[in-house]
């Protein structure tokens, strides 16, 4: 138990310390930055209570919120994820969801895709609709959303895969 | 009252949901208002902090680009002063507090030109008598506005934010318009309500306008790439690429305007 608190501990500043001083300033064809700092989010342990894990979720929002000048859109799009989390859970692993016995290294690839991208793309969808709120700039929000949302999956899968420990 | 709590207790993730975005959305929505975001800004210890000791290893990669930077306005300075060699012993002076402006150099430690609303982070706060609306250019052009500050950092509102409005006007004219910026380029800004009599072409040079007090009168902002006029068809609509890269800025010059309190105060007896 002790070992998961620390790890996510870690991972909590070491994302936010790596959103904040590199992936920000990537800006990809002027316009694209992977948000993989979600990744705490998506991989904090299930068995966890939910009310921690919206909290803990709203921290690390208003954290990079702070290194970016963003207001508190990260925060708002963080907490959304980690409210819907279960559902997308459900949804995309199913029974082994149920019987809350799930690992994220020994789950299929294809299931994890999938959950990863509900994840991203919901929390870039909030994330830029509240950044721009312009309706007329619709096309933008959508634009940034779905190459933003790329990058990160990306990133995301490519990061669990390197650091994923062996349980053999 | 036993229900009430059971319905807390039940819906207890729901209400903290709520709460929280409700909370986030607080944030946002000040943010969008102009020296509104007090609590959240980078010009805090911490992350200005975090920023410093990363400015500090990151600096060297640019240190040849500054220093041509630097060169470029040395030369533009020197040849200036040895071209008017003549009108400088009436106008020099080296008594400093008869200046109307005073400036100070500081050095970007964050800078993001991608988001519709863009901040500077710098390494000059209040401690060095760095105060809210106060000019930030760099030697090639305007850059922002200060928006907020602390102890030894302050935030500038670039003029890649939604939110900026600076007086500007056309160089060889004084018909002046504001100058804001529509989030698409950061190469290109739009500057409005140019009346329809200006004689404008494309690429004549726009310039800050003097009517502001954060600003001195004539400082390059950029060059006129197109030009319409808009739905009253009484003003141009013009587009101006920036003379600045705003992606690429290391180190800039604070204006101060020492008679900016005098200037509003007399504006504030008007109204």
């Amino acid at each position: 138990m002790n070992n998961i608190v620390t790890t996510n501990i870690v991972r909590f500043i070491v994302l936010v310390l790596v959103q904040a001083l590199i992936l920000n300033n990537i800006n990809f064809l002027g316009y694209i930055n992977p948000y993989i700092y979600i990744l705490f989010i998506i991989l904090f342990p299930i068995k966890n209570n939910r009310v921690l894990v919206i909290f803990l979720s709203f921290l690390l929002g208003l954290c990079v919120d702070l290194f970016l000048d963003s207001g508190g859109v990260n925060a708002a799009a963080c907490v959304t994820i980690a409210y819907i989390r279960p559902l997308v859970l459900k949804f995309s692993f199913g029974m082994i969801y149920e019987h809350q016995s799930i690992k994220f290294s020994s789950t299929e690839f294809g299931q994890r895709i999938t959950y990863f991208a509900i994840m991203t793309f919901i929390h870039h969808l909030i994330l830029f609709s509240l950044e721009i709120f312009n309706t007329s700039k619709i096309l933008l929000i959508l634009n940034k959303t779905l190459f933003s949302g790329i990058f990160t999956i990306l990133l995301c899968l490519l990061i669990t895969v390197l650091f994923s420990k062996k349980h053999k | 009252m036993q229900q009430i709590i059971n319905f807390l207790i039940r819906n207890k993730s729901f209400l903290l949901f709520l709460l929280l975005f409700c909370l986030s959305l607080f944030f946002t929505f000040q943010s969008h208002s102009y020296h509104k975001s007090k609590f959240i800004n980078s010009a805090n210890f911490l992350t200005g902090g975090v920023y410093e000791s990363f400015n500090n290893i990151g600096q060297y990669f640019n240190l040849k680009e500054e220093n041509k930077k630097l060169l470029e306005e040395n030369n533009r300075l020197k040849s200036l002063l040895f071209n008017e060699e003549n009108t400088l012993e009436e106008n020099f002076s080296m008594d400093s507090t008869l200046a109307q402006y005073s400036l100070t150099a500081a050095q970007v430690y964050k800078n993001s030109y991608s988001a519709t609303n863009n901040y500077l982070t710098i390494n000059k706060g209040k401690r060095d008598s760095i105060k809210e609306d106060y000019g930030v250019i760099t030697s090639k052009g305007i850059v922002g506005i200060i928006d907020n500050t602390s102890n030894k950092y302050a935030r500038v509102l670039s003029i890649l934010n939604s939110n900026s409005r600076v007086n500007a006007q056309l160089k060889n004219t004084s018909h002046f318009g504001t100058l804001r910026w529509n989030g698409i380029s950061p190469q290109i800004v739009q500057l409005v309500d140019i009346p329809k009599q200006a004689p404008i072409k494309i690429g004549d040079s726009i310039v800050t306008g003097g009517l502001s007090t954060i600003f001195p009168k004539d400082i390059p902002i950029g060059s006129v790439v197109s030009f319409k006029l808009d739905q009253t068809e009484n003003y141009y609509n013009v587009e101006v690429s920036l003379f600045n890269d705003m992606t690429n800025i290391g180190h800039v010059y604070i204006i101060k305007n020492i008679d900016a309190q005098e200037i509003k105060s007399l504006n504030n007896i008007d109204e």
